[in-house]
């Protein structure tokens, strides 16, 4: 392991990483309307990881986000073939969409869509690839 | 789907929860799971007697991709019925077998039994399907079910080398009958059995028509191991006995047999079916019993037993199908061919089957099988030696058994190919039976050191592993039952007759039969003091003269150089295929991903340059242009300087970062375009290739210690070069051709009215076209498996440092 000190990458990415991580939320879920969605939100989860890899190292990271990206990426495939079989129980072809509004307290109208499930899938795919191959050739040593 | 359909797949789909079962029920043996499936699917299958024996049969369709003619057709006649009642009366047998057999602590079981069950569903689908596609999909399925059980012990070389083996052969068989197959439906224009048999006229008027027999009778002999094609069976001995009863002896094997016999009607009357199909067979016969005798292993005695009978019942459906030459029922002397293969075919499932189950039990109980090791055993195993010698006496073709019954019928058989006025058998007629009776005396050789080396002579517990003792009940229960039904068939022979093989014959024959006829089959004991019992005779008294001076005359074999056996041509001509192979493939595939990509992009240049110069393709039109700012000029100036610049890059940590500034500018292009969304992607994707670079320094430091400049190479640049130029070609004449209306209308009217959404972009992902997103992330996901399994398994063995 290096040795050299960058503490001032360590401090800084404590606060950094929380924006990363909520910003990247906040662009998932804002997909359906505004520029994001899964794909991009994804990576971006992965880009903060990436940096406390970079920041920490390797036996760091696991420790502190313990996740089997693999099957992270398991669950995201079936997040996303789940959400496009559903619809075949209503008798409609594969990957039909749902949409409707909703009327919550505090948050006030907020629209429900199926298709925000489908891109949990991609979402977590997304995570779970981009961390399983910079974790695995990260560790080969 | 109806019932024969479920009945097929029924073992696929209990294989399915076997490894289940075999997880949660670990105190359980596995078998008993799959025990009641074959003995449920033999009580069905008799339900269909009353139906054949009549001279129907069920038909029933399932449509699977009817615009190719392919359907899923279950068809249940008389011969199916045979067959699908053999494969799972033995499979209840051999499974009950395998139970005590195989020890539950030790062994892979629920690997055992999901193969065992993939075997036997494709077993099913193959002698029931209709239609041939489907066949053929069930025929390669046995295939490779039979290759995974006989690597089921994978450590050992030979189960390797065996499986590699069968599986070659037989798959290569396969395609040659695929090959037929299609062959028969550019004549047809169908697949299925039951039409083509009714347009064997048009089929035999052909030019096709030779070409097709050859190859499904390709197909049928690599299957049945007839001459030079059964090299294969003696290597797959390495599977466990239970397999090799079922799979080698009783059910695959015979998968030829079947198709021989299914396309009797169709090429049955053509002199060159004749002459293939019962000299091959003869000659299997003779090669295979000459060579049993040479053998020390009781497996391998078996093996090659097993080969030669097959050998027989192969020349006696050719015989058979002289038949269709004489267009009467009524003392056509020749339909006994017929009767004697569906009968012996019987028969050598029970006898052989109880064979190899008492040399399991041997192997068990001993711990060798070498015959030169074993010796004396009859008081230490009695059950053991009386079902041995009642199955080595029913194959040498003694009384009272079943097989002394379809060997005289064979016999008969055979005298009646001589007198045969048809293919000028008048002349060489003769040859038939006097080597299916040389064979019959190695049968008969064979036979008599199967069972007096092992259980009589000197018994030698020095040699053995274990001390002998006789098998547990459940070992014996199986073999018992087999050796019943020797006897039993011996004895009352025309219990089979009626409801088993005259139905079979009525599908074998079908154009001998009119309306409402049936084969009167009647087997009989005694025929009087005929040519056969005559032969019969010959064959006990030199086989017994041969079996005591087998000592002395064991040398010849010796003769024989082994350089050219056919083993040793199969082993030449497998390692030739693999060095040249590996010689070829080495002259491009050197390792070096500069390489890869250099063939990669030469190739894209000529195929894209040779379509737009062929198609004319190239336009370039400046109508509907945007204007050029500024801030384009200032981002195109810096992308070209970035990408300079990596060529010049003295380390590749400065070329890294570069080429993620060219990226980080791109991007910047389509924030200028107003693509928020493609703008973010390309920003975060470079953060994260940039990073994966860096991560790799970090952890990879010594792998990348030659960062030496590349020198210059003018194939590399001339490449580099055209790909630009071409990518630059394309996309103008790709802005300047308007072929047709831009779908972005549709998904501007339909975004919000639709999918509810307003970022078009994403509704275009996630609804519009979600499967291209599905497959995807499929993809992705695959690939990160693939570059985890690269890493972390290292299969090439090449570790670094």
């Amino acid at each position: 392991m290096r040795k050299t000190n960058n503490i001032i990458l360590e401090t800084a990415v404590k606060v950094l990483l929380f924006f990363i991580a909520l910003y990247s939320v906040y662009i998932f879920t804002a997909g359906h309307y505004y520029p994001g969605g899964g794909f991009i939100g994804g990576l971006m989860t992965a880009g903060a990881i990436v940096l406390l890899l970079i920041t920490y190292d390797i036996k760091t990271v696991t420790k502190i986000l313990p996740v089997n990206y693999r099957i992270l990426t398991a669950i995201g495939l079936l997040f996303a073939i789940g959400t496009s079989a559903g619809s075949l129980i209503y008798d409609l072809p594969f990957l039909t969409h749902a949409f409707g509004d909703v009327h919550l307290p505090l948050l006030g109208e907020l629209s429900i869509h199926t298709a925000t499930l489908f891109d949990l899938g991609v979402y977590f795919v997304v995570v779970g690839v981009t961390m399983t191959i910079i974790q695995t050739i990260g560790e080969d040593e | 789907m109806s019932a024969p359909h479920l009945a097929i797949v029924a073992p696929l789909v209990l294989s399915v929860f076997i490894p289940v079962f075999y997880r949660i029920f670990r105190h359980i043996h596995t078998g008993w799971f799959v025990l009641p499936l074959p003995i449920l699917l033999f009580v069905y299958f008799l339900t269909f007697l009353p139906e054949t024996m009549r001279g129907e049969s069920f038909i029933e369709s399932m449509n699977w991709i009817p615009s190719l003619g392919i359907n899923f057709t279950a068809k249940v006649d008389g011969l199916g019925l045979l067959f699908a009642l053999l494969i799972t009366g033995i499979g209840a047998l051999v499974v009950l077998y395998s139970i005590y057999y195989l020890a539950k602590t030790k062994e892979k079981l629920n690997n055992f039994y999901v193969y065992l069950l993939l075997f036997m569903s494709a077993m099913l689908g193959v002698v029931l399907s209709d239609n041939l596609i489907v066949m053929y999909a069930f025929w390669e399925l046995t295939s490779f079910s039979s290759f995974l059980l006989i690597g089921y012990w994978y450590e050992r070389d030979k189960s390797r080398y065996g499986a590699q083996k069968s599986m070659l052969i037989t798959v290569f068989g396969g395609l040659a009958m695929l090959g037929g197959i299609i062959l028969l439906y550019i004549m047809t224009g169908t697949f299925s059995v039951t039409k083509l048999i009714s347009q064997a006229n048009t089929i035999f008027n052909h030019a096709l028509f030779v070409p097709a027999l050859l190859c499904i009778l390709l197909g049928a002999f690599t299957k049945s191991a007839q001459f030079p094609f059964y090299i294969w069976l003696p290597d797959a001995m390495e599977a466990p006995t239970p397999v090799s009863a079922y799979l080698h002896s009783a059910t695959m094997v015979k998968a030829g047999i079947y198709l021989v016999a299914r396309f009797t009607p169709v090429f049955g009357d053509h002199f060159l079916w004749f002459w293939l199909v019962t000299s091959i067979g003869i000659l299997t016969l003779i090669w295979g019993s000459i060579f049993a005798v040479k053998q020390t292993d009781l497996k391998a005695i078996l093996a090659f037993s097993t080969v030669s009978q097959l050998g027989l019942i192969m020349s006696l459906l050719g015989a058979g199908a002289a038949a269709l030459h004489y267009e009467f029922l009524d003392e056509n002397i020749y339909t006994v061919a017929v009767t004697a293969a569906i009968f012996h075919l019987i028969n050598h499932a029970t006898f052989k089957g109880s064979l190899f189950m008492a040399a399991g039990i041997i192997d068990h109980e001993t711990g060798t099988r070498d015959i030169r090791k074993l010796g004396g055993l009859m008081h230490y195993m009695p059950i053991t030696f009386t079902i041995s010698i009642i199955g080595a006496f029913s194959m040498a073709g003694l009384p009272p058994f079943n097989g002394f019954l379809s060997k005289e019928m064979f016999f008969t058989a055979m005298v009646h190919v001589t007198e045969m006025d048809l293919f000028n058998l008048e002349t060489w007629g003769f040859v038939f039976p006097v080597l299916a009776w040389i064979a019959s005396v190695f049968t008969f050789v064979y036979s008599m050191i199967l069972v007096f080396k092992t259980f009589t002579g000197k018994y030698q517990p020095e040699k053995l592993d274990k001390k002998p003792h006789e098998a547990p009940m459940g070992l014996l229960i199986s073999p018992v039952i087999l050796v019943s039904l020797v006897i039993i068939f011996g004895f009352f022979p025309n219990l089979l007759s009626d409801i088993l093989i005259s139905p079979a014959m009525a599908s074998i024959l079908p154009s001998l039969l009119g309306a409402g006829d049936e084969f009167m089959v009647h087997i009989s004991f005694w025929h009087g003091l005929n040519i056969e019992l005559f032969m019969t005779l010959g064959v006990v008294c030199l086989g017994i003269i041969l079996y005591m001076t087998h000592s002395k005359w064991k040398k010849i074999y010796k003769a024989i150089p082994e350089k050219l056996s056919l083993n040793q041509f199969y082993d030449f001509l497998i390692e030739g295929l693999e060095s040249v192979s590996s010689k070829v493939t080495k002259t491009y595939m050197n390792g070096s991903i500069r390489s890869y990509l250099v063939y990669i992009f030469a190739f894209f240049i000529v195929i894209l340059v040779t379509t737009l110069i062929g198609k004319n393709a190239f336009m370039f039109d400046t109508n509907n242009v945007s204007t050029i700012g500024i801030y384009e000029v200032v981002l195109a100036i810096l992308v070209v300087l970035g990408s300079i610049c990596i060529l010049f890059a003295k380390s590749r940590m400065t070329s890294i970062i570069l080429l993620g500034a060219v990226g980080y500018t791109v991007s910047l292009f389509y924030i200028l375009f107003r693509a928020p969304d493609l703008a973010l992607t390309q920003l975060v994707i470079e953060t994260i290739s940039v990073a994966l670079f860096l991560v790799c320094f970090y952890h990879l430091p010594k792998l990348r210690k030659f960062e030496t400049r590349m020198r210059f190479r003018l194939t590399n640049a001339l490449i580099s070069v055209g790909v630009g130029t071409l990518v630059t070609l394309i996309a103008l004449s790709a802005h300047s051709s308007k072929l047709f209306e831009s779908i972005s209308k549709y998904y501007v009217e339909n975004t919000y009215t639709e999918a509810a959404g307003k970022n078009m972009v994403n509704v275009i992902l996630v609804d519009f076209r979600g499967f291209d997103t599905l497959f995807e992330i499929t993809v992705l996901a695959i690939a990160s498996l693939g570059i985890f399994g690269m890493i972390k398994l290292r299969l090439n063995g090449r570790k670094e440092g």
